[in-house]
């Protein structure tokens, strides 16, 4: 009971710190929770597809269709993400100055709001998959006692939420003008995460070069398999022994959408003050 | 007729971008056979892992850098390598109790 616990735990977690960062991110627009909560429904019966289909998706281009699918569900969202982060410099301050101004960004953020849905679906997705392809194992392996799985499935499925709800009161409890900062540089460090992630599926798969094998090793100073290291790996995408080209795509990607986010900000405080 | 078969060869593996050895890892009762597996180092190896088991398995090593979950009753394949010498341990994630494993790279 205690493993499933904290394998069901482990998985639910990137997903549940990455939901409660968002919500906290998209608390000032309205019927917000309408769409976090579409993006957790598509995301959960995209992940039993997934798993019920995970034999034919394993066998796909010879044998490597499982990291093809990681990657291209990665790539969905680190393009979400930059695209939520863009649209949050833009209109960030404006919510955080006055909430009356909020009301010209809402036709705006009905966009931004599809595009939360589907982050958040494809978070759930990727990492409920795997839960449920662990679940449906147990179950058919008939030797463990189901209802015990069951429970510590529950308990860890609870304790991940319940660590995605801590972040999202930590977060809404920094003052309102100070939160946009923190919760963008959060998601940029997991929209880069992911980007490394996803070079690591395609080095995996042999559609990419790792470049050096490792770049540098801290497995001894701060092992992955450690509780900061860990941590790290899921906030800020920490790798202990990473390749240079996943380096490249964490790079790449902190670079473009800082960049992205620079380019908005600047232009659209005047346009801020024109229509009030 | 040799050169034709070596060029529909590559033609038939566009995937991969350089050949390989391949080596076999097998899980049965949520163990890997062997447990210790030689591999050259200095070149890149395709590991076949063939689950014979009914449940599924997550082939795991933060210092291969893999993860690959595979499906009970099927094989997978994962590209490692070019390793430096040296010691690469693994598990099975669904059963870490049990299933356990090390790649020596020499």
């Amino acid at each position: 009971m205690l493993g499933t616990l904290l394998i069901v735990f482990r998985e639910t977690l990137e997903a549940a710190l990455l939901i409660g960062i968002i919500a906290a991110a998209t608390k000032t627009i309205p019927g917000r929770n309408r769409w976090i909560g579409a993006g957790i429904v598509a995301g959960v019966f995209g992940a039993l597809l997934v798993a019920g289909l995970m034999d034919s998706i394993a066998q796909w281009a010879d044998g490597i269709g499982q990291e093809l699918f990681n990657a291209g569900v990665l790539g969905l969202a680190v393009v979400m993400l930059g695209w939520h982060n863009i649209w949050m410099a833009k209109h960030g301050a404006e919510m955080a100055a006055d909430a009356k101004h909020v009301a010209h960004a809402v036709r705006d953020g009905r966009r931004e709001l599809s595009a939360i849905a589907i982050l958040i679906a494809v978070a759930v997705l990727r990492e409920g998959s795997e839960t449920a392809l662990f679940l449906y194992g147990l179950a058919s392996g008939g030797g463990l006692d189901l209802r015990h799985a069951l429970t510590g499935g529950s308990l860890g499925l609870l304790a991940g939420a319940g660590a995605g709800a801590v972040v999202y009161w930590g977060l809404i409890r920094i003052p309102l003008k100070r939160v946009f900062d923190v919760i963008a540089l959060l998601l940029l460090l997991l929209a880069a995460g992911m980007a490394g992630q996803m070079a690591k599926f395609l080095i995996q798969a042999d559609l990419l070069p790792g470049i050096a094998t490792p770049l540098w090793d801290t497995s001894a100073a701060l092992p992955m398999a450690s509780t900061l290291g860990s941590l790290l790996h899921l906030v800020a995408g920490y790798e202990a022994q990473p390749t240079a080209m996943q380096v490249i795509f964490y790079v790449a990607t902190l670079t473009l959408i800082g960049l992205g986010m620079r380019w908005k900000r600047a232009p659209s405080l005047s346009a801020g003050l024109r229509t009030t | 007729m040799k050169l034709t078969l070596f060029a529909l060869a590559i033609l038939a593996s566009p995937l991969t971008l350089a050949a390989s050895t391949e080596f076999d890892l097998t899980i049965k009762d949520h163990r890997f056979e062997p447990t210790e597996l030689r591999v050259p180092a200095g070149q890149k190896i395709k590991l076949i892992v063939n689950n014979l088991d009914a449940t599924p398995e997550e082939f795991e090593s933060h210092k291969l850098n893999r993860e690959k979950v595979i499906p009970g009753k099927s094989k997978a394949t994962i590209y490692i390598g070019p390793l430096t010498p040296g010691q690469y341990p693994f598990v099975g994630e669904f059963n870490e109790q049990t299933a356990r494993g090390t790649l020596i790279a020499e």
